[in-house]
């Protein structure tokens, strides 16, 4: 098990590889579809100190809002990542983010652009959300919550020793291109089409 | 509004708690897995998951889904009373955080913020002879419905017929391309014929059905079991990780089809398979 901190450097995202298991503790910050576009298309500077050696995590979270004003997280798990495959690569360059944290992986633009930039995927539990929830410690601050509503507002939290796997690492491995390649070796057998 | 209390508490059980049988077989999936495997891991994670989430009455998973009710109710009965109370219990239950605010108007982007917009939550009525209500609910996750697939038979590339076989093939296609992005492992509902609308809905019907319940056609049935075989062969695993189980169950029904057309519905749930009913009978209310 490799205990990760942000913020995360390019040396240190480069040496992890495709099966580590990783307990991570910092800062992160959620985005899904609706900041990815944004991020792409506007550039906004806003999520920079976030983001900078940070980490992105797909994730939109059932939230609580208490009398004084803050917010915690009752459920947050991962949410599936392949919707952010137009969008990642160039997010991760223009932010100099170091890993991303999702569910169900990426494609080859993704992990093209993990080689370039020095960035991991880190898979978390999807469907976990209890579980996830409990090791969000701290919601920092929420930016376009208004905008974007709860699930796609950027929310900036801390975590202690949130439980991930690298499948896709910076080496151009990826976990799911081979699972994938395998299950379609054997699904053509069971379709009788080999 | 009793009424609107009693959905409330039905939307609590399902979003905080699985029923028995899928509880089930994820732990027997844990067991078959090998030691030391991730996918042994992901089990071991899920089950724990699940058991802090039904101590806390917090969701299991934070996709809370859609909110899609079956009503079946006695003559005379008005659905706007259901439907003011089943609207009424989504609004409650955004509040108390069972559920998360769900509903996008698709020509703004803007969140309801209350699971409340158009076709949300989701009814379908049905008026039957029986002096007591059934209201059944599915809590179904985006990231799963974004994997089910509606096929079209002969289909040429995956040399799929007009028969049984065809509907087999398709059906390992499907699942196969899913891989792990609908939260494996998952549960497969299939619907044989129909038009487009009609063998969607079959497909998703076949959610309510109990875990390893057999259809009650003996074809399907044997379709069934040798799907289910055969998709846990594929090594996909829980959450696309690899590993013996990425199937929990499969459930098929079939309906009469125009002689032009012949359609295949796969739809897919997560594990996180939340579905619960309730019964209403005079002031008793029972839950399962």
């Amino acid at each position: 098990m490799i205990k990760l901190t942000t913020p995360i450097s390019e040396e240190t995202a480069r040496s992890l590889k495709v099966g580590d298991e990783v307990l991570l503790t910092g800062t992160i910050v959620t985005a899904r579809d609706a900041a990815h576009k944004l991020m792409v298309e506007e550039k906004p500077d806003f999520p920079r100190p976030y983001m900078k050696d940070g980490v992105i995590y797909h994730c939109g979270p059932v939230v609580k809002k208490h009398e004084d004003g803050s917010y915690s997280f009752v459920a947050a798990g991962p949410t599936t990542s392949t919707r952010e495959e137009p969008y990642q690569a160039a997010v991760c360059e223009e932010y100099s983010v170091r890993a991303v944290i999702g569910k169900g992986g990426m494609g080859p633009k993704t992990l093209e652009g993990l080689q370039k930039v020095g960035a991991v995927y880190l898979h978390a539990v999807g469907g976990a959300g209890t579980l996830i929830a409990k090791r969000c410690t701290k919601v920092e601050t929420v930016f376009k919550l208004e905008e974007f509503g709860t699930p796609e507002a950027f929310w900036v939290i801390q975590v202690e020793d949130f439980p991930c796997v690298v499948t896709m690492d910076s080496h151009g491995n990826s976990l799911h291109k081979e699972i994938a390649a395998k299950s379609d070796e054997i699904a053509k057998e069971l379709m009788g089409l080999k | 509004m009793e009424l609107k209390n009693a959905m409330l508490e039905l939307i609590r059980r399902a979003s905080t708690d699985l029923s028995p049988d899928v509880e089930a077989a994820l732990v027997q999936a844990y067991d078959r897995e090998d030691e030391g495997t991730p996918a042994k891991s992901v089990f071991g994670t899920i089950i724990e998951n699940v058991k802090l989430a039904r101590e806390a009455s917090t969701p299991v998973c934070q996709d809370t889904g859609s909110v899609i009710m079956y009503i079946d109710f006695p003559v005379g009965h008005s659905e706007k009373v259901y439907k003011e109370a089943a609207e009424a219990a989504a609004m409650e239950a955004t509040k108390l955080q069972y559920l998360r605010p769900n509903a996008v108007d698709p020509i703004t982007g803007k969140n309801s913020g209350n699971n409340v917009g158009v076709n949300a939550p989701y009814l379908h009525f049905h008026q039957w002879d029986k002096d007591e209500v059934r209201v059944r609910l599915m809590l179904k996750g985006g990231g799963s419905e974004n994997v089910g697939a509606q096929y079209k038979l002969p289909d040429t590339a995956l040399k799929a017929g007009r028969d049984l076989k065809g509907v087999k093939k398709v059906v390992i296609d499907a699942v196969n391309k899913a891989q792990g992005q609908g939260c494996a492992p998952g549960i497969i509902g299939v619907g044989i014929g129909g038009d487009r609308v009609t063998s969607y809905a079959l497909s998703k019907e076949q959610f309510f059905r109990k875990l390893g319940e057999p259809s009650s056609n003996p074809d399907l049935a044997a379709l069934e079991k040798e799907l289910y075989e055969d998709l846990n062969k594929l090594n996909i695993g829980p959450m696309g990780f690899g590993g013996k189980t990425t199937c929990l169950g499969v459930n098929v029904a079939a309906q009469h089809r125009h002689p032009a057309t012949f359609y295949v519905a796969i739809s897919y749930t997560c594990w996180v398979y939340r579905r619960k009913q309730m019964i209403i009978k005079g002031s008793e209310v029972t839950y399962d």
